[in-house]
C-alpha cells in the first residue's frame, strides 16, 4: 500500500476529535463536513469536538482470520462502541481475555500501535479501547 | 419507461477454476447467455459487466472493453460499461442494463458479472474484500468482512435471541440445495454439528457460516418486452429493479440488526412490481454469511423482525417450505465470485420461472425475487421477476 495513505495527517486517529454540528448539536466521528440531519444548514458550521473517549460496547467479535497486516495478532477483539457523545465507532478492545468482552462493557480509548508494515515499513498508530479502569460515579 | 424482459442466461461452473482466466470465464458465461437467448452479435446494443476488484485479484481493469473483445464484439464498437458496487456489482450491472432498455436508449443488452478470486492467497483475498468496507475507519483498525457481519450477528443474537444453531441451519439448508446444482462449488451436505465444530473465523461466525472464495461468471440478456418475443417464447419480465445505498461504514448505520438499504430497496421493489412479500413464490438472497440470510428474510418482509432464525429452523425457507430461499445453494454452497453473484442469482430465478431447474425445481414459481448486497450493506439491489 502506498506510503502517502499511511503518512497523511489524520489527527483524529490519535486524538478522537470528531465534529459537532453547529446547527443541531449532534456529534460525529469520524469528522464530517456536512451534517446528515441539517445538511445545507450545517455547511460552514461543523466544529471540531474532542470526544471524552468513553463508551459502551454495543456489539463485538473476536477475529481469528486476520488480514495480512494483522497476521500473528489473532485472536483479537473488535467492537462496535457507542461513545458517550452518541456516535458509534469501531475499534479493537485490548488488554482483556476474549471471554471478558460482553455487550454493555464500559470502555475507554487508549493510544496504541495498530500494525507495522513489515519489519522496515511505517508503524501505524491509532486508538484502541480497554476496559474502563476506574469505577464511574453514576 | 418501457416494459423490460430477460430472454436468456448462462453461468459457468463455480469453484476454484485454476485452469481458466477471468477472460475465459467472461466469454463462457456471455456466449452461453447469448446462445440461450437466440440472439446474434449484431442484435446487441450494449454490454454491462459487474466486477468488484479484478484489478487487485488478477491485475485487470477495463472489463467493459475486455468483455467486448472476448465475446467477439469489438468490431461493432458498442458501448461496454463496467459497473462496481462491491459484492452487488452484478445486481447493479443488471439495474444499469434495465434502465438503459426501459428508457428506450437500447433494445437488447447483455449484462454479465465475473470475478476470479482464487489466484491470490486467502489472507490477501480477505484484504481485498475488506476494500468493500471503509478502509480508513474500519479495515485500518483490523476489521474484516466476516468481522463486520459477526458484529451484526452478535447484535442480532443479543436483541432477538437468534442462536448459533439457527445460523448453522441456513448453511445446512443451502448446502442441501447445492447438492442439486451441478454448477455449485460445494455439492455436499453438511450438518449443524459440522458448522458449529468448524474453525471460528470471527466469533460467532464459523468457517461454515461463511461463503467461500470462488471463481465464476454469469450473464443474462435483457430486451424490451416487445423485442423479447422475436427471440424467445419464454421471456421473463422484470417487474421491479431497485437500487438503494447506505453508509459504507457499519458504525454509521441507523441500526445493526438489519440492512436499511435492503429494507429501502425492497420497499421500492414491491411498490414498483405492485406485489406484497406474500406474493413472492421463492427468492435468491445474499447469504454471504449465514446471518445475512436471516436478516435478508426479515428485511424483505417474509418474516417479522427477529423471526428469521426461528423461521429458518421451522423450514419456512427450505425448498419444500412456504417460501424457498436460495434453491441454487446460495452464495454459501454455490460459491460467491463477488462480481458474478448478482447475475448468477438472476440465472437461478430464470431457471425456476421457466421450469428448467431440474431436480431443484420448486412447485410454484410464478414470481421470484433476488436480493444482492454490496459490502456490509452499503448497497442493495433487488429484482422481482415473473414468467410471462
Amino acid at each position: 500500500m502506498a506510503v502517502p495513505r499511511y503518512w497523511r495527517e489524520i489527527p483524529q486517529r490519535y486524538n478522537l476529535v470528531g465534529t459537532k454540528c453547529g446547527s443541531c448539536g449532534k456529534i460525529y466521528f469520524p469528522p464530517k463536513v456536512v451534517c446528515p440531519t441539517c445538511r445545507r444548514k450545517s455547511l460552514g458550521h461543523m466544529e471540531d469536538c474532542a470526544l471524552a473517549g468513553r463508551g459502551t460496547v454495543e456489539s463485538y467479535t473476536v477475529i481469528y482470520a486476520p488480514p495480512p497486516h494483522f497476521e500473528g495478532e489473532e485472536p483479537y477483539t473488535m467492537a462496535l462502541i457507542k461513545m458517550d457523545e452518541g456516535c458509534y465507532l469501531m475499534g479493537q478492545v485490548v488488554d482483556l481475555e476474549p471471554q471478558e468482552i460482553h455487550i454493555g462493557l464500559r470502555v475507554e480509548a487508549c493510544f496504541r500501535r495498530i500494525y507495522e508494515d513489515g519489519t522496515r515499513g511505517a508503524i501505524q498508530y491509532g486508538y484502541k479501547f480497554k476496559k474502563m479502569e476506574e469505577a464511574e460515579t453514576p | 419507461m418501457r416494459e423490460v424482459a430477460l430472454i436468456g442466461s448462462g453461468v459457468t461452473e463455480f469453484g476454484e477454476l485454476w485452469e481458466k482466466s477471468l477472460a475465459d470465464l467472461v466469454a463462457e458465461a456471455g456466449i452461453t447467455a447469448i446462445m440461450d437467448a437466440g440472439i446474434d452479435g449484431t442484435d446487441i446494443d450494449a454490454l454491462y459487466i459487474g466486477g468488484m476488484s479484478a484489478g487487485r485479484f488478477v491485475g485487470q481493469e477495463h472489463l467493459g472493453s475486455l468483455a467486448a473483445e472476448v465475446a467477439g464484439l469489438s468490431d461493432l464498437h458498442i458501448p461496454a460499461t463496467r459497473v462496481e458496487a462491491a459484492c452487488a456489482s452484478g445486481g447493479l450491472a443488471l439495474h444499469s442494463g434495465y434502465l438503459a432498455v426501459a428508457s428506450g436508449a437500447y433494445d437488447v443488452v447483455v449484462v454479465g458479472g465475473a470475478e476470479k478470486m482464487t489466484d491470490v492467497p486467502g489472507t490477501e483475498a480477505t484484504n481485498i474484500l475488506a476494500s468493500a468496507a471503509n478502509r480508513e475507519w474500519e479495515a485500518f483498525f483490523g476489521a474484516t468482512f466476516p468481522g463486520l457481519y459477526a458484529l451484526m450477528a452478535r447484535y442480532h443474537m443479543h436483541k432477538h435471541g437468534t442462536t448459533s444453531k439457527q445460523l448453522a441451519q441456513v448453511a445446512v439448508k443451502n448446502h442441501h440445495n447445492g447438492t442439486l446444482n451441478p454448477k455449485a462449488q460445494y455439492q455436499r451436505k453438511i450438518s449443524v454439528e459440522d458448522v458449529l465444530n468448524s474453525t471460528m473465523v470471527a466469533d460467532p461466525l464459523h468457517l461454515l457460516d461463511c461463503s467461500p472464495i470462488t471463481d465464476g461468471a454469469a450473464a443474462v440478456v435483457v430486451a424490451s418486452v416487445e423485442t423479447a418475443r422475436q427471440f424467445t417464447d419464454q421471456p421473463v419480465r422484470i417487474m421491479a429493479s431497485c437500487h438503494a445505498s447506505d453508509s459504507i461504514s457499519l458504525s454509521e448505520r441507523s441500526r445493526f440488526d438489519a440492512l436499511p438499504a435492503a429494507v429501502s430497496a425492497a420497499r421500492c421493489a414491491y411498490r414498483q412490481a405492485g406485489v406484497e412479500p406474500t406474493d413472492i413464490d421463492f427468492a435468491e438472497v445474499h447469504d454471504c454469511f449465514t446471518i445475512a440470510e436471516i436478516m435478508a428474510i426479515e428485511d424483505l418482509g417474509f418474516v417479522d423482525r427477529g423471526q428469521g432464525g426461528p423461521a429458518t429452523e421451522d423450514g419456512l425457507t427450505a425448498r419444500d417450505g412456504d417460501i424457498p430461499v436460495n434453491t441454487s445453494g446460495g452464495l454459501k454452497s454455490k460459491g460467491h465470485p463477488v462480481g458474478a453473484t448478482g447475475i448468477a442469482q438472476i440465472h437461478e430465478l430464470m431457471l425456476q420461472l421457466r421450469g428448467q431447474a431440474g431436480q431443484r425445481q420448486v412447485e410454484k414459481a410464478d414470481i421470484g425475487l433476488s436480493h444482492n448486497v454490496g459490502g456490509s450493506g452499503g448497497t442493495a439491489v433487488i429484482h422481482i421477476l415473473e414468467a410471462i
